[in-house]
């Protein structure tokens, strides 16, 4: 790790007027920073710890709900409230990355973090994301990579199960900024890589994530998160899904339907949404929806398979949420 | 030809950082980008703790922070400051061995031993949390620690045993183990070099005998 300046500051708005440097960068719980710092693929001058700043630490699981952004996902995975009213949020959170992580790691970094594809992890590869010219993914080792909107600059998945989540139960993000604060819905945080892929967010300089509202669910609101990985004990997903609807009068209406680990963000199908408006509940319903979804799947040479995952996935995360 | 002994670096690169280790207040300079794993094993003579990964994987760099388990692998050393940390060599006392190390002993729950430091502290974690675990519980606790040699049964077997003595229950091993015999323990104690004050006595006198510079308080800056 080369050697940095840690500064502490005491509020949101002095480690946001902070963090505006170009070579300076927030740090949260460190999990995914002090990795890439470690790795030389970034050295900030500046590391601006924003972890023991108080009072953003709250879970006020309401609903409607308010997360400050140094929550853990350890105690986002254990609150009961929000358990009982965004189900999808708690199990995403329990089943992210390992039980010391996630004592570690907060929504905010969570929601922040970079990419891992293995190109861009190693400090030996100029990818895009570095400012570099290739995608070395493209033809190259892609297993774990996309399978939708495979066709921008970049084709890294995006690892946040908290995103996924958040996405499906259309959250809006409380953000801090040099200039003030404002107000984000989720819908438009996470930033495609149709031109510049060398950033996942639409944050700018110096602008931090200070917390997540989640609107009440309606009545008769129903919610699922699955993850599929190759490894039972913990390890990161192959494809993540996420369902939230509402069940009234026996039909399925405003189903957000989001796909974790399968795109350069959490993926959105709004075609399984169409689908999916003004169903009934049924096996054949869950496999339209399904259909519907996979049918704008655009896999690389080595991942055709994470395609069926995600099928099945969705059939399967459509059947638990209403069941 | 004798070789020029070389001379330290001044310390005035490093940061003397107050924190609390194994329970013993320390005084501990290092380099301020040092993550906690590298300061416990190279500032701190505190080598139970393993290195592995480095990537958050493994989990054999797993050290208890004010109680919780962490990674030291991915926390700063100067975010130890006034926080409390628990390696490996904090846990037998006086009276010999913590009840999870003799469990891991009689059981066969280590073999090469290099993810056990891990191992115990989070199931340490646990039983102090939940002293009645159930085996999905101990499962669930402990997926993210790898273990490369035991095929984690007989691991899983020492934290339900550790737990029952713990609730002072005279429990025997639930079943025949393979390993299952009593271990002197005398050999079993994990040899460290004493206080770590001590130490960093010794190594502020050899600093100082070597021309270096005293190292300076660490203060949060902007607090
Ligand atoms: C072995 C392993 C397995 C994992 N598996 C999963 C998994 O299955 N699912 C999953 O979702 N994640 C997984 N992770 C990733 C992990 O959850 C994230 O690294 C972690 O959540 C990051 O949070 P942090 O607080 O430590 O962020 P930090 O490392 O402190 O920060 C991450 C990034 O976000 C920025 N940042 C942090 N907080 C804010 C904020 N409030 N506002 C603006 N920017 C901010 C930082 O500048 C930095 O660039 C895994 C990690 C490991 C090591
Ligand atoms: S060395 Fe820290 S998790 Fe592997
Ligand atoms: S005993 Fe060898 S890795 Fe666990």
């Amino acid at each position: 790790m080369k050697p940095f300046t840690l500064v502490r500051p005491t509020s949101l708005a002095e480690a946001a007027r902070l963090s505006a440097a170009s070579d300076a960068e927030i740090k949260a719980g460190g999990v995914d920073l002090v990795d890439r710092m470690k790795e030389g693929i970034d050295s900030p001058k500046t590391v601006v710890s924003i972890v023991e700043i108080a009072g953003y630490d709250r879970i006020e699981p309401g609903p409607p709900a308010r997360l400050g952004a140094l929550a853990t996902l350890a105690r986002i995975a254990d609150d009961a409230g929000l358990r009982k009213a965004y189900p999808a949020l708690a199990d995403a959170a329990a089943g992210a990355a390992t039980p010391q992580i996630r004592h570690m790691a907060t929504l905010g970094g969570n929601l922040c973090q970079r990419p891992r594809c293995w190109y861009y992890r190693l400090e030996e590869f100029e990818c895009r994301k570095k400012g570099g010219d290739d995608c070395f993914a493209r033809d190259g080792e892609n297993r774990f990579h996309a399978v939708f909107d495979t066709d921008l600059t970049c084709c890294c998945v995006h690892p946040s199960a908290t995103g996924t989540a958040l996405l499906a139960y259309g959250a809006s993000l409380d953000v801090v900024g040099p200039k003030g604060k404002r107000t984000l819905p989720i819908d438009r945080f996470f930033h495609r890589p149709v031109k510049d892929p060398t950033r996942e967010n639409t944050l700018t300089a110096g602008e931090i994530v200070a917390g997540v509202a989640i609107p009440a669910p309606a009545a008769g609101s129903r919610s699922a998160y699955r993850k599929l990985k190759e490894k039972e004990s913990f390890d990161w997903p192959l494809v993540e899904t996420c369902v939230a609807f509402t069940l009234s009068g026996g039909t399925v209406r405003g189903a957000r339907v989001v796909f974790g680990s399968v795109a350069p963000t959490p993926y959105r199908s709004m075609a399984a949404e169409r689908a999916l408006e003004g169903g009934t509940p049924s096996d054949a319903l869950a496999k339209k929806a399904a259909e519907a979804a996979i049918a704008e799947a655009k896999p690389l040479s080595q991942n055709a398979y994470k395609v069926t995952l995600a099928k099945v996935e969705l059939e399967r995360a459509l059947r638990q949420a209403w069941a | 030809m004798a070789r020029r002994r070389e001379k330290l670096p001044p310390d005035r690169s490093k940061a003397l950082v107050a924190m609390t280790v194994n329970g013993e207040r320390v005084e501990a300079p290092f380099e301020p980008h040092k993550t906690m794993l590298e300061v416990l094993r190279e500032d701190l003579a505190l080598t139970g703790t393993k290195h592995g990964c480095e990537l958050g994987e493994c989990g054999t760099c797993a050290v208890l922070l004010d109680g919780k388990p962490v990674l030291s692998c991915l926390v700063l050393g100067l975010e130890c400051e006034g926080r409390s940390v628990e390696t490996v060599e904090g846990m037998a006392g006086p009276e010999g061995l913590h009840p999870l190390q003799k469990a891991f002993a009689d059981l066969g729950a280590a073999q090469c031993g290099y993810c056990t430091p891990g191992f115990l502290l989070t199931a340490k974690a646990l039983l102090e949390e939940n002293p009645r675990p159930t085996l999905p519980e101990i499962r669930q606790a402990l997926a993210g620690n790898l273990c490369r040699c035991t095929g984690y049964v007989k691991i899983f077997e020492a934290v339900e045993l550790a737990a029952a003595w713990l609730r002072g229950e005279a429990a025997e091993p639930r079943k025949e183990s393979l390993y299952g015999y009593d271990f002197d323990e005398s050999g079993l104690l994990p040899s460290h070099p004493g206080p770590v004050g001590a130490v960093l006595a010794a190594a502020r006198e050899a600093a100082v005998d070597e021309g270096g510079d005293k190292p300076r308080p660490y203060r949060a800056k902007a607090r």
